[in-house]
């Protein structure tokens, strides 16, 4: 689709013109302008009940030019690409930033343009057909995994993101990001009524990714999931120990940690890990990493928003806290604040952060080129530790073993969290019983890291997802090894749980 | 060609009743019919045999925060896009583009006739035609906010960070104070001969505060919205904000029970929002909806009579037209507890066999209409809040649930979501809890609706809300 006719944005947007553009953005004061220039095209198919339901595909181009002037960030984007387009949003970025300084002089710009995506097939280059036929193909197998099955849906998503940074540091760059993704819902019906059952791939990657991710193995997953939930039962109330499948609930550690380790929510002491840098916060079994490295997965980049090049960052090492995730604006404030560590706010809330080791902030990024790039997480997740992951569940006489966790929102200035569950058992004498269904977990981010009391051998990452925040979505991958939490609360729709010894009892079960 | 012609006379009567309502906001050789030439241009270029349809909306934005006294950023843009929809016996394809060139829209175009080929055809895909109704009276456009010079907006979210920082000792900080406006216009042109247009401008102030005692901090969020920038009550936005953070200082997991809940009007809209999704003919016709079958039955207590009225002026999501260019209608839902219409867009209302309620919704110009709702909203009661407490006694007043995108099961109706609020005893809010789970099923809490309360609250949102009091369900704790 990224068709030939059109040019690629560097030739549309070279040097010269981006140092024009910079320069009219600090014409009238201000330390830094960056220009971000996008061109996105996406398509979307969607089976339903056996019908293709929808087909859609859609195409953006435009740039946003932003200019910061002491603590004022101005920014504008158009959809106009010229000369003209462009001088007018940089009038208009430095219109709101307005100072009484002089504006910064413009660095010569460097290029460093990364390479091709590392795409084996350009899902532009296969027909609409073939992916008409993929979600055909996991429609049918969901049908025939199981005589339960009612409906399948499946969707099928893919994007290609062009995207150019300059800025007056002398940045210049660009970076071609190609996306695929496949999700299944399965809705299987019983005597206890209709469950739902779902699967998901994705990575950055292009149509090749179907080669190694088998659409109907995920389909029969999506639909078994379905069917054992038809024989699951409402899920106990009450705080136990909890067992995490690796590649399961890497969301929760996403949401529940990495949130607070951005430094946005960090430089307004809007989190639980502000001040933090340097000590034990969680159990010394925890290491978790944030990586935009990761070759393929789904929240791999070759650059972020602001032109950075992807990094591989440590945040908690051993429990102890490592690091924070920047973009250039939180960095360039932390570096000016890094003076006086322990005599400003910002200084001391930054203290023993390892910004100031001349490392790029790399955590840089936008939902498109309408909106101002902060602090997000890439691929984010809980690096292995060293017990077999089948010794985990023997070791809990009782608790819940969570097979999928579903979506989940955090308070960052407290760290409390809420996740949904999807597949989950409950563990007695140290063995999987039955499964369960309609629970979330509740919990506290820091206290959560502090419980984990085992960590397993094993690793996965888990589903393609999106990270909203403050009304931007962009890519992120999640993952972690099978783990166990001490104790977390269980909010179920059954009675209160009681530990085998005091008789388990399910409560009001029936609706 | 003579059908086409046919819808072609009908919907030029449909603009000129809408026309004299919207000409005292509409100036002379304005933006909006230039937006409506380019969808009926659009909507011209169908091919015998084939049905197309241009969406055409721009919109502009501009946000101020405000952060410690500076002004920590200023956005200003405009963006502007058309969704096309091409249906060719039965077959549905969409497309979109991120602006108003011709050469984009063509290529466009192009897209949504190449993707419909792949389409499963079914014979109740396809366009609406105008039905004649007429549009309700709206004027949803300020002069004024267009107007605003952006040095009030600044002033507004500086004085608005200032005043809830000095409202209480315990507020620490303002996470962000935010003035945002923004002005929207849309066409809509169909070969079947529909034709609309419509703009609305929107603005408000919202503001979370960060109160703290010792190690604790708890956050709250206010906000005041309007059209225009009189109809702005900034002690609003503040002192909600603050009094929400600071009652919940001090706040414990309480022991897990089964008790009466009472939703403050912000949560109760979250789940009416929710009951409306469920209500989509869209679900229930594909067997995922809670309600599948229940119409004519008394499905909620008599005391909720829940609907949606896009035609009501003061309502967030008030819209003469909906996104396939409908004219929109009050539609009850629920009526004294019975189950009364189900929500459908024109493909799904073909498929039921039912009655059109003109509900089809859309994200923008970017994504194709489906069935949605504009303005939910329960009929209000006759207590006042004060007295919804007083007649519970004992429960949970719950001031904000989270987790509801994945705790709550359409299909099934069950659902868990966290919560935080305070304990509601002697009729009074008593100690704040936090870090709990409510647990009930959408079928019974709307059966074991005990109380509604008179005070509506407008939300920026496509739902309001009022204080709801529940007779039970269960709250997991410690």
């Amino acid at each position: 689709m990224a068709g030939d006719k059109e040019q690629a944005l560097r030739e549309l947007v070279d040097e010269a013109l981006a140092a024009r553009v910079l320069r009219r953005a600090l014409a009238t004061g201000g330390e830094f302008a960056e220009l971000f220039v996008e061109d996105r095209r996406g398509c979307l198919v969607s089976l339903d009940d056996g019908r293709i339901e929808q087909l859609s595909s859609g195409h953006e181009r435009g740039a946003g030019i932003r200019v910061v002037a002491g603590a004022t960030t101005g920014f504008a984007h158009t959809a106009d690409l010229s000369v003209g387009g462009l001088l007018a949003a940089a009038e208009a970025a430095s219109a709101a930033a307005r100072s009484t300084s002089a504006g910064a002089r413009v660095a010569a710009l460097a290029r460093h343009v990364m390479g091709e995506p590392e795409v084996e097939v350009l899902p532009s280059d296969v027909g609409k057909g073939a992916k008409v036929e993929l979600l055909r193909r996991a429609d049918e197998a969901a049908r025939f995994a199981n005589g339960s099955v009612r409906q399948v849906g499946a969707t099928y998503r893919e994007s290609r993101r062009q995207v150019l940074v300059a800025n007056s540091e002398g940045v210049f760059t660009a970076d071609d990001q190609v996306r695929v993704r496949l999700g299944i819902t399965v809705t299987a019906s019983g005597d206890s009524g209709m469950q739902t059952g779902s699967e998901s791939v994705g990575g950055t990657a292009g149509f090749e990714l179907f080669g190694r991710h088998d659409p109907e193995q995920l389909a029969r997953a999506a639909a078994e999931r379905a069917a054992r939930k038809l024989r699951a039962r409402p899920a106990p109330t009450g705080t136990m120990p909890v067992v995490i499948r690796c590649g399961s609930g890497g969301v929760l550690f996403h949401e529940a940690c990495g949130h607070g380790l951005e430094a946005d929510h960090v430089a307004k002491d809007f989190s639980v890990f502000a001040g933090k840098a340097g000590q034990q916060v969680a159990s010394p079994l925890v290491t978790l990493v944030d990586d935009a490295t990761m070759g393929g997965e789904w929240g791999a980049l070759g650059i972020d928003d602001e032109g950075h090049p992807a990094a591989r960052n440590v945040l908690v090492e051993d429990g102890v806290l490592t690091g924070y995730m920047w973009d250039w604006l939180r960095a360039a404030h932390a570096t000016r604040a890094k003076g006086d560590v322990g005599v400003s706010p910002l200084g001391r809330l930054f203290a023993g952060s390892r910004l100031a080791e001349g490392r790029l902030p790399s955590n840089g990024r936008r939902q498109s080129y309408q909106h101002l790039p902060m602090v997000r997480m890439t691929n984010t997740f809980l690096l292995p530790g060293e017990e077999d992951p089948d010794e985990i569940v023997r070791q809990t006489p009782f608790g819940l073993y969570v097979a999928q966790l579903g979506g989940g929102q955090v308070n960052t200035a407290t760290g409390d969290f809420v996740f949904g569950i999807t597949e989950a058992y409950m563990i007695e004498n140290g063995e999987l019983t039955h499964p369960v269904r309609d629970a979330n977990l509740i919990g506290n981010g820091l206290k959560v890291l502090q419980d984990i009391d085992v960590v397993g051998s094993d690793f996965a990452m888990g589903w393609p997802g999106t990270c909203g925040k403050q009304g931007q979505g962009v890519p992120v991958g999640t993952g972690q090894p099978t783990l166990r939490v001490r104790a977390l609360t269980v909010g179920g729709t059954a009675g209160e749980a009681r530990t085998p010894a005091g008789g388990l009892s399910w409560g009001g079960q029936a609706r | 060609m003579g059908a086409l012609g046919d819808g072609r006379d009908r919907a030029s009567e449909a603009p000129r009743a809408a026309r004299p309502q919207a000409a005292p906001t509409r100036s002379k050789g304005g933006p909006l019919s230039e937006l409506l030439e380019l969808a009926t241009r659009v909507a011209g270029w169908a091919r015998p045999g084939e049905e197309v349809e241009a969406y055409v909306s721009r919109g502009t934005e501009t946000q101020v925060k405000a952060y410690q006294g500076e002004v920590e950023s200023i956005s200003s843009a405009t963006s502007a896009g058309v969704g096309i929809r091409v249906v060719t016996a039965g077959r549905q394809g969409f497309a979109y583009t991120g602006s108003l060139q011709l050469r984009d829209v063509e290529d466009a175009l192009g897209q949504a006739r190449d993707n419909a080929a792949f389409a499963t055809p079914e014979a109740w895909v396809g366009l609406p035609s105008p039905d004649g109704l007429a549009p309700a009276p709206l004027d949803l456009w300020r002069e004024d906010l267009a107007r605003l010079p952006m040095a009030k907006k600044v002033e507004a979210a500086l004085r608005l960070e200032r005043e809830t920082r000095s409202r209480d000792r315990r507020v620490r900080k303002v996470e962000s104070a935010t003035w945002f406006d923004e002005a929207r216009e849309m066409a809509l042109a169909s070969s079947l001969g529909m034709q609309s247009e419509e703009r609305a401008t929107a603005c408000g102030l919202s503001v979370a505060a960060v109160a703290g005692e010792g190690a604790e901090s708890q956050v709250g969020s206010g906000y005041t919205v309007g059209r225009s920038p009189g109809e702005l009550v900034a002690e609003r936005a503040s002192g909600d904000a603050v009094t929400r953070a600071v009652r919940l200082l001090g706040a414990r997991k309480p022991p897990s029970a089964r008790l009466p809940v009472i939703f403050e009007p912000r949560v109760a809209a979250t789940f009416f929002s929710l009951v409306a999704s469920a209500l989509s003919g869209q679900r229930v016709l594909k067997g995922v909806s809670l309600f599948a079958g229940r119409l004519g039955e008394a499905v909620a207590s008599p005391r909720l009579t829940l609907y949606d009225d896009p035609t009501d002026p003061a309502a967030w999501g008030a819209s003469a037209f909906d996104d396939e260019g409908l004219v929109c209608r009050r539609n009850v839902l629920i009526g004294a507890g019975v189950l009364e219409q189900f929500l459908y867009d024109t493909a799904s209302a073909r498929r039921a066999g039912a009655k059109p309620t003109a509900s089809a919704v859309r994200g923008g110009y970017g994504s194709p209409p489906g069935v949605g709702f504009f303005a939910v909203c329960a009929l209000p009661g006759d207590k006042s809040p004060e007295e919804v407490l007083a007649q519970v006694g004992t429960g949970l007043y719950v001031q904000s649930v989270s987790g509801t995108h994945s705790g709550v099961n359409l299909v099934s109706g069950d659902f868990s979501v966290g919560a935080e609020g305070l304990m509601v005893r002697r009729g009074e809010l008593a100690e704040p809890v936090r870090e709990v789970t409510i647990a009930s099923s959408i079928q019974r809490m709307l059966q074991e609706v005990v109380a509604v309360g008179n005070d509506l609250e407008r939300l920026p949102s496509r739902a309001a809300g009022l204080s709801l009091a529940i007779s039970e369900m269960s709250m997991s704790g410690a």
